[in-house]
């Protein structure tokens, strides 16, 4: 057992909050970038139908525009969310903001990690802000392949949302683990607990602007206003929804994963792998809506916005076990390190 | 998007709906086919799923009998108006309740009446050849065209019997037609171990639950407090608690003894905020397989279970446990040894019972608190400061009279029932409560005897567990994540190649693909396969479309 370095812990707690004033101002370029964008793209629409009377694609890049799309008159980005030629300077700004952010905040998991000389999650505050980089972090791997910068808004504002809560309602000193939480266990279920749950974040993100998006395709296909300018940027709701589902496949396994080390190590802990203690009826339930989701998607009727809101209410259920469950429910999982 | 599903009974439904509004002319047999085709339908898997998810909820609403029947009972007294009303629903016990049960079997019912189909089917289609080929490959989702000039010496049978070796080789099961015909042509197809993994993964879900079942109708698991010293041998009257899984028979248990010599806590020390949580616990047992076999030491710890005889022995509660000498009215010694201090409160602020019913004339009771470290409020209320025994102290009431333990009624060890007795010893009687420390004895009033302090020493609880179905659980599970990962990340796919000889002695060479369900790597490996037979027959690798034949990719949606 490591020795508690105190200063090393003062230094993560000044790095996350850095990290989380960073976050803000990403998050603000980013929702500048969504509102200028949607400015500037309605000019150049107005002048092209004035010049030519025709509706104007704007997602050129977009190869294999889908009927959905192309019924809205090319009125989103492109379906493949490849990276366009046109330059966003606000999007541009809010990524670097988003890895300056990152690397702060890498630095606040790390002297976290060094400061309690253990693995960075073993208690609720470590969880928020551990999987808050791990959600940063794959949303930035997520950039290097695809343009996704329009879900920047929501990702980074939950980002913002969790380092907050961490700091203001989960705040726990460096200490070292409960007995119950020493095992290498921890390290590969809580990892993988982790991961999976900052992959659903962006798929919640997707789902959320799908049905939006849905909406919106709708109304313009029925011929109305579009009031949701800003949608442009996103892409059409059968690519979101498309994306967001090879996205929930990796969560998914990631999730089977959990459950099956949880069960382990529930066995190695309390001697039974499954006693339908809270935490673990609530690791259950989000299980069973996934599968519903990936059945949902092979389901006539079932796909598109329904399966979205199986994805947003599996969402909500990763939340709710996060965070009520956690401090209300009591069960054998009492580590919140809250007292 | 998803292909067109497996949901059978789509266009059925609609007849089946006529059918149904003419129930008496379908008959039994038509019935029960009716509700089975309705049973296993894609639709209702996923409605019994999300019902399952749903069901599953109110047990971590309600507090649940098997996790702890005491607290039940509890909230049962304490919501007079309607904890009947949810015993009667069953909510307690939901995971063990007919409607959570009902849910649950008829989700695998479908899932089997599901599966089975779906296999023989599989099993069809894995014998049977590639489909024909297509007249027009190029409406096919990616298309391509190659031409061998006439100098490579590459004629259209050669061309297709080539490409047929390539494809092999990547994998795909391939089959030539009309080699020497006009137009040779073959098909190909992989991806076979997709419909496997999905087959896997959910025939592995029923294995996960017959070990589950397995385990509860043929293990058992028990309780027991070992103090430093105690010695537990495994049969039914060496167990505080027992449950028996449906089919136990005692005669399993296998002898076997366990003694805890020692047991140390070490507590935080360096962190001012966790100052004083226990950071390690480690018990030091010696173990004997059987009554003759040798002693063997071992370290028993949190995370950290004892194997022993077929059953699993984890450490999951700990305390202290003052060792008391009582002597009785008659002057004789009524109960000598450790009582267990049952935990209550922070720093291991613990309630302590001690019944004496071998005491003379009268039997006699006590309780009250132990404190490892005391300290006295301004108010006068004790709280014990610190974990370990830096000022360790009892303070106890004391009773005399009938304890109630012969009338055959069993009784909590950690609850003194008083009402058939007399108090001796409280803080509102003339002679106070007790007050002892280590080594110092007490005189009760009126002569009824004394009672003495001699030590303190260390308890641990242990649960022990034998669960038979355990391993096969675990077996099933892994094979189901392994179909799950098999399942989603394996694509389905078919390969047509057709080949033909130009009027000026080119060989012409079209190839089409297609996707089985969703597969976003298509295209890629339309242009891996254009590459292998590009480089096979020396052509070119001309930049992608430079070609007018070349690359004509499309989607046809
Ligand atoms: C015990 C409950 C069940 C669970 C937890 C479950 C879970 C899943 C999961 C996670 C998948 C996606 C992975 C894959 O494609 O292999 C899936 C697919 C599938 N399940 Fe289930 N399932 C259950 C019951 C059923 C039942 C009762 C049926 C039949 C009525 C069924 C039919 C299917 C089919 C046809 C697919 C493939 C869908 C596709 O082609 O994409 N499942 N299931």
């Amino acid at each position: 057992m490591f020795p508690i370095n105190e200063t090393m812990g003062q230094y993560s707690e000044l790095f996350m909050l850095l990290a989380a004033g960073t976050y803000t101002v990403a998050f603000v370029a980013f929702a500048w970038d969504l509102a200028k964008s949607s400015k500037t793209l309605r000019a150049v629409d107005l002048k092209a139908a004035a010049a030519a009377k025709v509706p104007v694609a704007v997602g050129v890049s977009g190869s294999e525009q889908l009927p959905a799309a192309a019924s809205a008159g090319g009125r989103t980005a492109g379906a493949d969310m490849r990276y366009a030629a046109e330059r966003r300077a606000p999007a541009r700004v809010a990524v670097a903001l988003t890895i300056l952010g990152a690397l702060i905040h890498g630095a606040g998991v790390i002297t976290r990690a060094i400061g309690a000389g253990r693995v960075p999650w073993g208690n609720m505050y470590e969880f928020l802000t551990t999987g808050a980089f791990v959600a940063v972090v794959v949303f930035l791997l997520a950039l290097i392949g695809r343009d996704l910068r329009f879900l920047g808004t929501f990702v980074i504002g939950l980002v913002v949302i969790m380092l907050v809560a961490a700091s203001v309602a989960y705040w726990t000193p460096v200490g070292h683990l409960v007995p119950a939480l020493q095992s290498y266990w921890l390290v590969i279920h809580v990892s993988i607990a982790v991961l999976s749950s900052a992959l659903f974040t962006l798929t919640f993100a997707m789902s959320a602007l799908q049905l939006v998006q849905s909406h919106r395709q709708k109304t313009l296909a029925a011929g109305g206003a579009d009031k949701l300018g800003f949608m442009r940027l996103v892409p059409d709701a059968l690519s979101l929804e498309n994306l967001s589902y090879r996205i929930n496949t990796v969560a998914f396994v990631g999730w089977t994963f959990t459950l099956m080390f949880g069960a382990i190590w529930a066995e190695k802990a309390w001697g039974r792998f499954w006693g339908w203690d809270t935490k673990e009826v609530w690791t259950f339930v989000i299980w069973v809506v996934y599968a519903g989701y990936l059945h949902a998607r092979a389901t006539r009727g079932w796909t598109g916005t329904r399966a979205a809101w199986l994805s947003i209410v599996g969402y909500l259920c990763v939340i709710f076990n996060f965070t009520i469950v956690n401090q209300f429910f009591n069960g054998l999982h009492s580590y919140s390190g809250l007292t | 998007m998803s292909e067109p599903v497996e949901d059978t009974n789509k266009s059925k439904s609609v007849e089946d709906a006529k059918a149904s509004a003419a129930l008496p002319a379908l008959g039994f047999k038509g019935m029960l086919r009716w509700a089975w085709t309705q049973l296993t339908s894609m639709r209702t898997a996923l409605f019994l799923l999300l019902l399952l998810a749903v069901a599953a909820v109110p047990g971590s609403l309600f507090p649940q009998r098997p996790a702890n029947p005491a607290v039940v009972t509890q909230y049962i007294k304490d919501h007079p108006d309607y904890g009947q009303i949810l015993d009667a629903l069953q909510l307690y016990d939901v995971y063990s309740s007919a409607w959570f049960s009902a849910i649950y079997l008829l989700l695998f019912i479908s899932l089997i009446g599901c599966v089975t189909p779906r296999a023989i089917a599989h099993y069809k289609a894995m014998r049977s050849q590639p489909p024909r080929t297509p007249k027009r490959l190029s409406r096919l989702p990616e298309y391509g065209t190659l031409v061998v000039p006439a100098d490579a010496g590459i004629p259209a049978s050669r061309a297709i019997t080539d490409a047929a070796a390539l494809l092999k080789k990547r994998g795909y099961r391939v089959e030539v037609r009309d080699v020497d015909g006009e137009r040779p042509s073959l098909g190909a197809e992989r991806g076979f171990m997709k419909e496997v993994g999905n087959l896997v993964f959910h025939t592995s879900l029923i294995g996960v639950l017959v070990s589950v079942a397995i385990g509860g109708l043929f293990g058992y698991s028990g309780q027991r407090i070992l103090v430093e010293g105690d010695t537990f041998v495994n049969t039914l009257v060496g167990y505080d608690q027992f449950s028996p899984g449906t089919n136990f028979q005692s005669s399993w248990l296998q002898p076997y003894s366990i003694q805890l010599d020692k047991f140390d806590v070490k507590f935080d020390r360096e962190s001012p905020a966790h100052f004083g949580q226990p950071i390690d616990f480690t018990a030091q047992v010696t173990t004997k397989e059987n009554p003759g076999a040798p002693a063997e030491k071992k370290v028993l710890k949190v995370n950290d279970p004892v194997t022993l005889g077929g059953t699993s022995i984890y450490l999951t509660g700990n305390g202290y446990a003052p060792v008391v000498t009582v002597r009785d009215g008659n002057g004789n010694i009524a109960l000598q040894g450790p009582v267990v201090a049952k935990l209550q409160g922070d720093n291991y602020y613990s309630s302590v019972v001690i019944k004496v019913p071998d005491a003379k004339p009268e039997q006699l009771g006590f309780a009250g608190f132990f404190l490892p470290t005391a300290f006295v409020t301004e108010q006068g209320v004790s709280f014990s400061g610190d974990p370990e025994l830096i000022n360790p102290q009892l303070s106890l009431n004391s009773y005399y009279g009938d304890l109630g333990l012969d009338k055959g009624t069993p009784q909590n060890v950690f609850e003194l029932d008083v009402k058939d007795l007399t108090q001796l010893n409280g803080r509102d009687l003339p002679a106070k409560g007790i007050t002892l420390v280590p080594g110092k004895t007490y005189t009760l009033p009126d002569g009824k005897g004394s009672i003495s302090f001699d030590g303190i020493k260390k308890y641990v609880g242990v649960d022990i567990h034998h669960n038979p179905g355990q391993v096969s659980a675990l077996f099933f599970a892994l094979l189901a994540v392994a179909g799950l990962v098999v399942s989603l990340y394996l694509n389905r796919r078919r390969v047509w190649v057709r080949t033909g000889t130009h009027e000026d002695g080119r060989t012409m060479v079209e190839y089409g693909l297609l996707a089985r369900g969703e597969d976003h790597r298509l295209a890629g490996e339309s242009a891996a396969i254009r590459e292998l037979l590009q480089r096979e027959w020396q052509l070119p690798t001309e930049p992608a479309a430079s070609d007018t034949v070349a690359s004509t990719t499309t989607k046809d949606r």
